[in-house]
């Protein structure tokens, strides 16, 4: 099992920082998984994680300069590794003046993903900072566990508003509810909703725009047969949600969820060069 | 000052006003000495035959209130002056502004012994020079809360930094940085090989932001694990000293390498093992050769031997840093001078404060 990558351009390396950084909000530890293409940043629905999952993808020709890995097995030519973001997070960030950054899974006492960051200095030698991050490798057997979910068989799909003004609404509402509920219906609103004993409090968006999606037989889901003014609702953890929204530094090139009532909310963030989708349940 | 200790020690002397401060487990000592000429008007008083210079002691806090937003005095006030009134029990610091205003703070103090920390710079066996940018450029590397950190010499000459990790932590689950500096990014470097020490890195960033606010390199002179590291600044009319204890090296059975350790072992050659860059190779083979000194091994708990300070239970007892510690406290002495030698006593000792006066 190998993998070592390069990062020689500083605006990879801050973009591919700046995603870093956006994982590390939503989860305290997750699964990176490498293969010959991609990385993937996974977190997976156990309960430990309120029940939410992630799942970003990168392709890694877009970011590193090099790029050489070997799986557990020819046949299974990939590497799933659990570790903490934050640490990557950390380590990336003070590299943003590097020449290069260089990134190796080694096992000297324990596995560990060795980040080398070389920055330029006034000497004749460069400046070189490692950070050791420990890792956890995960067996072949546990693979299944990891898996890409699919899209669920939604009610309601729905482009967002500005994730800046999104969040500044969500913000605000935390401060009143532990829970928002998030309806739309297939007409392009969309509604944030909290209720206290004290306060209900509701901001209304329009004209968002529903993503047209292929149904199985290949035709544009026919809006035929559904009420495009019915709202489907999902009432969620409003913390989960904000740190969704805290996480975004760029603004994405699409941005939508799609709601199962009463069950889940999906949530797409489409960049150029990366793709995350993020599952919050809904509370019973 | 202010992020040593909570209380201000004025020492006036005929070589000019020191301001020093301690902090509460007497593991970090700081002083700064304001030559005569720094001052437009310098008086440090008449000591009789038998008396020494007044001295005492404020409480940080109202003495940095007084100066609370430089850039507004910068723009307002003329002069300062400050006048220490002993039979008045007040220091009095008096602000001269624009338009004929003048602010005068009285402030309370205690009279207390002289407060000074035992070190030699001279006996130190490392000494390194560099200026305090390097070090800031250095130091950025850390997480703001990282409490300690382990300052060695490698091969090549190199110099290096590394976050310290506590014994009571999994090396497995903690993340470990290490940042490595060329000989030649420094003025100086007279280091004895294979040496490092382990102090604390938050008091340290409170002197390196004042150095590079002042554009002035940093002389970071240290000895064995355990004796105090000095961090000097020097200009024609300040001389600052910073001392912070340093973790002490106790014999260890053998033990896994620690993280934070100089590996012993040589490079892996398991499934992980990977044509290192050179510089890697180079790094970790020959800290692997060294027969040298004994890895910094996590220290062993022992309790610190008790250490009286007649002044400090005088004052009631502040809570010193958790026992875990295993930093040695500073020795305080009421009469050392730097540069002397301290006395040739055992490291379990305390110098004892003399005797009643102030």
């Amino acid at each position: 099992m190998r993998f070592r990558a390069k990062i020689v351009d500083l605006a990879c390396l801050n973009h591919f920082s700046r995603i870093i950084t956006t994982i590390a909000k939503l989860a305290k530890t997750c699964i990176l998984r490498l293969t010959v293409c991609k990385l993937y940043f996974i977190l997976s629905d156990k309960v430990a994680n309120g029940g939410a999952s992630m799942w970003c993808e990168l392709s890694q020709g877009n970011f590193f300069d090099e790029f050489q890995m070997e799986g557990v097995a020819a046949e299974h030519n990939e590497i799933y590794l659990e570790l903490v973001p934050e640490n990557l997070s950390r380590a990336l960030k003070t590299a943003q003046s590097a020449k290069a950054v260089k990134i190796k899974l080694t096992n000297k006492h324990c596995p560990c993903l060795r980040v080398a960051v070389e920055l330029p200095s006034l000497s004749s030698s460069s400046r070189i900072v490692t950070h050791d991050i420990p890792v956890g490798v995960i067996p072949r057997r546990m693979w299944n566990d990891f898996r890409e979910p699919s899209v669920p068989d939604f009610d309601v799909s729905i482009y967002l508003p500005v994730l800046k003004t999104m969040k500044s609404v969500v913000e605000r509402m935390k401060n009143l509810s532990n829970f928002i509920v998030i309806e739309a219906n297939l007409s392009g609103k969309l509604n944030l909703k909290i209720e206290t004993d004290l306060v209900s409090v509701t901001t209304h968006f329009k004209d968002l725009g529903n993503p047209p999606w292929a149904s199985e037989d290949g035709c544009q889901s026919s809006a035929q047969g559904r009420d495009l003014e019915s709202m489907a609702e999902a009432c969620i953890d409003i913390k989960k949600l904000q740190q969704l929204l805290a996480g975004q530094q760029v603004n994405p090139t699409k941005a939508l969820c799609n709601i199962v009532r009463k069950r889940i909310v999906h949530f797409i963030l489409l960049h150029e060069e990366v793709s995350l989708q993020y599952f919050i349940p809904a509370i019973a | 000052l202010s992020r040593i200790g909570d209380e201000l020690y004025l020492e006036p002397t005929e070589n000019g006003l020191s301001l020093r401060a301690v902090n509460s487990s007497r593991s970090a000592f700081a002083s700064f000495l304001f030559a005569p000429l720094f001052f437009q008007l310098y008086e440090p008083g008449s000591a009789g035959p038998d008396a020494e210079l007044f001295r005492c002691k404020v409480h940080m806090k109202s003495f940095l209130g007084i100066f609370r937003s430089l850039p507004s005095l910068e723009k307002s006030v003329g002069k300062c002056l400050i006048l220490l009134k002993p039979r008045a029990s007040r220091l009095v610091l008096q602000l001269h502004c624009k338009y004929g205003v003048t602010k005068t703070h009285n402030l309370a103090f205690q009279e207390c012994e002289r407060l000074q920390a035992v070190f030699d710079t001279q006996r130190c066996a490392s000494r390194l020079c560099a200026p305090a940018r390097v070090l800031a450029e250095a130091v950025v590397h850390f997480p703001l809360t990282l409490a300690e950190v382990t300052l060695g010499t490698g091969p090549g000459g190199k110099i290096s930094l590394r976050n310290y990790v506590e014994d009571e932590a999994e090396p497995s689950k903690t993340m470990v940085t290490e940042l490595w500096l060329a000989e030649d990014e420094f003025q100086s470097v007279a280091v004895a090989p294979g040496s490092h020490i382990t102090f604390c890195l938050k008091e340290f960033r409170g002197l390196l932001s004042f150095a590079e606010a002042s554009n002035l390199p940093l002389t970071i002179h240290f000895d064995k694990p355990g004796r105090p590291v000095v961090f000097t600044l020097d200009d024609t009319v300040l001389e600052v000293h910073l001392v912070l204890a340093t973790l002490s090296d106790l014999e260890s059975n053998s033990r896994s390498p620690s993280t934070n350790g100089v590996s012993h072992l040589p490079a892996p050659s398991d499934d992980f093992a990977d044509d290192l860059e050179s510089y890697m190779v180079a790094m970790e083979t020959s800290e692997g050769g060294s027969g040298g000194p004994p890895s910094p091994t996590f220290p062993l708990r022992t309790p610190q031997p008790a250490e009286s300070d007649p002044q400090e239970q005088e004052e009631g007892a502040v809570p010193g840093t958790p026992p875990h510690k295993k930093f040695r406290s500073l020795f305080f002495g009421s009469v050392m001078t730097p540069g002397r030698p301290g006395p040739a006593t055992t490291q379990e000792v305390l110098a004892e404060d003399s005797d009643g006066e102030c």
